[in-house]
């Protein structure tokens, strides 16, 4: 038992987040929603040349085949940045998915492109009603009419779906799926779909998490500065209280989002349903702290000009996306009604996994 | 990250579930806070546990412990309240007093102290807050004089809970009398049978006396019984405060163990329920896990090196923030019968749902209110100006 991440993972994490500090500031996200491009070129060349796309692919694809407790961590700080990019999508789900099921030469050549960063993959997965970022995607991987597809521009054809969040990029898909834009049957892949499903929550957990942080952090910033009655507002309790809840609240979710990570790859009930505690919990974090960074702004909290309303936004986004709290509170009660309790089950058991 | 126990780690939880399983009493014990025969079997309970070498698994062996670390801490703490054995008389010693001791004083009072806290045979009790020192704790009057190899103990402590029946007490007092708030404070012993102290039982709201005012006249102890140097009360006290709102006195067993058994009360009367009770049983439940995730992370940092500060002061808001929710759930799936007292033919076993409210109701407001916990994060985790 060591409820720690590897100097390794910290690193990595930090060479995100130093990467995101510089690159993904407010000024850079209002210039992005000024130009109106799908995304900044120049910011997701750097994050490419990262070479962190392959992070959860096999060594033997041409991936890192590191884990989720490896990527955990990257995908809070792309919460906290509010980064446009897929990065969490892409290298989070959609490439692993790619990766289980190219087994033929066409999908092997797209896969081998989507490592190398020339191109993104998006994914159809039953669980969303909208395919993210697909008109940036080179190819979109599909689970529709029992089959896993692999589509791209010649037989796809999207119609955006704008959402609240400016860097959200949303369609529904309309396709010519066929035998020979097939990859897989879905009842061989049902179990990397569920992967998919379950990584698509804890990676949007992990940005949630994020997300309530730095809401914390840019109303803790105003509280500081902001005058009211001749002293910093953050010198009233009734708003060191309001920001101390927020606070609380993420600091229990936080450790739930990690040990999901690390109990990932035992894909038993109990892992799965701590993958949606970990997605209830962080979805509360992130909507408290929103709210309260909002309340703690004042009428500059319901402002255009203060940066809080992106991460408001992206929280609301994300808490239904990869499941909404019906579906991820069914699979707590799932566990919780039909598995024995007990403090010893909270974690597994070497011998289980031998 | 390891999110497994090892093989080693599942026969220490064997070898402690053996044990309990052969000594746990079959019945609970009378209230330590109702009567001196409640008292004293708990304190037959401690003593055992001590042959055991159970009663302090994480302490050195030469102090009746067994050296362990906090996983194995952790786990002794999930098969004990598994076992439903009697709660810690000595709790106040045991998990405040104890670490502090061992961090501050020195070997003679280690000597001294520490073994027949850990076997039972002195029970302390706290002696912090005084009529007019309670979330103020700095504002504390009592006064101890020094006189040759002496202290005098002069005050008037409140709210000092087991006082009524335990052994020792430790508190904060003034040992220089011209100083003010944090200054010039010290942490001392002082035996609640001694000359000059005197107790006067107050009522809890469910009845019991779990706490006492304690008077100090003129009561003389020994200068060996400070603990630290002299003026260094605040900051020793502040570490105790930690252990306090922190890992120790709440381990996470004790809130997973109720929610398993909200979750068996849930299943017993389910047809009865709605959805909205259901979420509130989850949502117990999830709260009860993220606890211990929360602390199983926080020992394995401490393990590794790392130092517990202002998180101590959001583990207390979160557990009793929780133990209220978990137990008003209870209550509304007992509906009718939730009022009903142990003596009532119609109560069953359920009444400690019950006792089990009211305590929880004392959770925000001992160890430091929860409003102070509030001020300690919003200022030294996030950095907010003091007001």
């Amino acid at each position: 038992m060591d409820f720690r991440f590897t100097d390794e993972q910290q690193m990595m994490a930090e060479a995100v987040r130093n990467l995101l500090a510089d690159h993904c500031q407010s000024a850079d996200l209002r210039r992005l929603m000024a130009s109106g491009e799908p995304r900044d070129e120049a910011r997701w060349k750097r994050i490419v040349e990262l070479g962190l796309q392959g992070v959860l692919v096999p060594e033997d694809q041409g991936g890192l085949g590191l884990g989720e407790a490896d990527f955990v961590l990257l995908a809070e700080a792309c919460g906290y940045a509010g980064l446009p990019e897929p990065l969490v999508e892409n290298a989070g789900v959609a490439l692993p998915l790619l990766a289980a099921v190219a087994e033929a030469d066409g999908p092997r050549e797209v896969l081998d492109r989507a490592l190398a960063g020339e191109i993104t993959i998006a994914v159809a997965h039953p669980a969303n009603a909208f395919v993210a970022d697909a008109d940036t995607a080179g190819a979109i991987l599909a689970a529709t009419d029992g089959r896993l597809h692999l589509l791209d521009s010649a037989n796809a054809s999207l119609v955006e779906q704008p959402s609240i969040d400016p860097f959200r990029r949303l369609f529904t898909l309309s396709h010519d799926a066929g035998p020979a834009t097939a990859c897989a049957e879905t009842a061989v892949i049902r179990p990397h779909l569920d992967a998919a499903f379950d990584r698509g929550a804890l990676f949007a957990s992990a940005q949630l998490l994020g997300i309530a942080q730095r809401a914390v952090d840019l109303a803790v910033a105003y509280a500081k500065e902001r005058k009211q009655f001749g002293k910093p507002i953050g010198s009233y309790q009734a708003v060191k209280h309001l920001l101390a809840e927020a606070q609380v609240k993420i600091e229990f979710a936080r450790p739930v989002v990690y040990a999901a990570a690390g109990s990932f790859d035992s894909t038993d009930i109990h892992s799965r349903a701590r993958i949606s505690h970990a997605k209830l919990a962080a979805s509360d974090a992130a909507d408290l702290a929103c709210r309260t960074s909002v309340q703690v702004h004042g009428a500059m909290g319901y402002s255009w000009e203060v940066d809080v309303h992106f991460f408001l936004k992206r929280a609301l986004a994300l808490a239904s996306w990869w499941g909404d709290a019906h579906h991820h509170q069914d699979r707590v009660a799932e566990r919780v009604l039909s598995q024995p309790l007990g403090a010893e089950h909270a974690f597994a058991r070497e011998a289980a996994d031998a | 990250m390891d999110l497994t126990y090892s093989p080693e780690e599942d026969a220490f939880r064997a070898e402690v579930r053996a044990w309990m399983e052969a000594n746990v009493p079959p019945s609970p014990l009378p209230s330590f806070d109702a009567s001196r025969e409640g008292f004293e079997a708990h304190r037959d309970w401690e003593r055992k546990l001590a042959e055991g070498r159970w009663g302090m698994v994480t302490w050195p062996e030469e102090y009746g412990g067994r050296g362990l670390d906090l996983i194995r801490w952790l786990i002794f703490e999930e098969e004990y309240w598994r076992a439903g054995a009697p709660l810690r008389v000595n709790q106040n010693g045991i998990f405040l007093l104890g670490p502090t001791l061992m961090e501050f004083g020195t070997n003679e009072q280690k000597a001294r102290f520490l073994s027949k806290m850990a076997s039972g045979d002195e029970i302390w009790a706290q002696a912090w807050s005084e009529p007019q020192a309670g979330s103020d704790l700095a504002a504390v009057r009592a006064t101890a004089r020094r006189d040759g190899d002496e202290y005098v103990l002069s005050g008037h402590k409140i709210w000092s809970s087991r006082a009524v029946f335990a052994d020792w007490a430790f508190g904060l007092f003034r040992t220089d009398p011209d100083s003010e708030r944090h200054k010039g404070l010290s942490l001392i012993f002082f035996p609640l049978n001694a000359p000059g102290v005197r107790l006067q039982p107050i009522a809890q709201i469910d009845g019991e006396t779990g706490f006492a005012e304690i008077f100090l006249e003129e009561a003389r102890v020994p200068a060996f019984n400070r603990l630290g140097e002299e003026g260094q009360g605040w900051k020793i006290c502040m570490a105790t405060a930690g252990f306090e709102r922190g890992l120790m006195l709440r381990s996470p067993a004790r809130f997973q163990v109720a929610a398993q058994r909200l979750v068996e009360l849930y299943l017993a009367h389910q047809d009865e329920c709605g959805p909205e009770t259901r979420a509130s049983v989850m949502r117990s439940f999830m709260d009860a896990e993220a606890y211990t995730l929360s602390i199983y992370q926080t020992a394995s940092r401490l393990m590794a090196g790392g130092t517990i500060g202002a998180e101590a002061s959001t583990n207390k808001i979160f557990w009793s923030e929780m133990d209220i929710a978990l137990h008003r759930t209870a209550l509304s799936i007992l509906g009718a019968r939730a009022e009903l007292l142990k003596t009532a033919p119609a109560a069953g076993n359920e009444s400690r749902w019950l006792d089990g409210y009211f305590f929880s109701l004392a959770g925000p407001i001992y160890a430091g209110s929860n409003e102070i916990q509030k001020n300690i994060i919003a200022e030294r985790m996030l950095g907010l100006p003091r007001g």
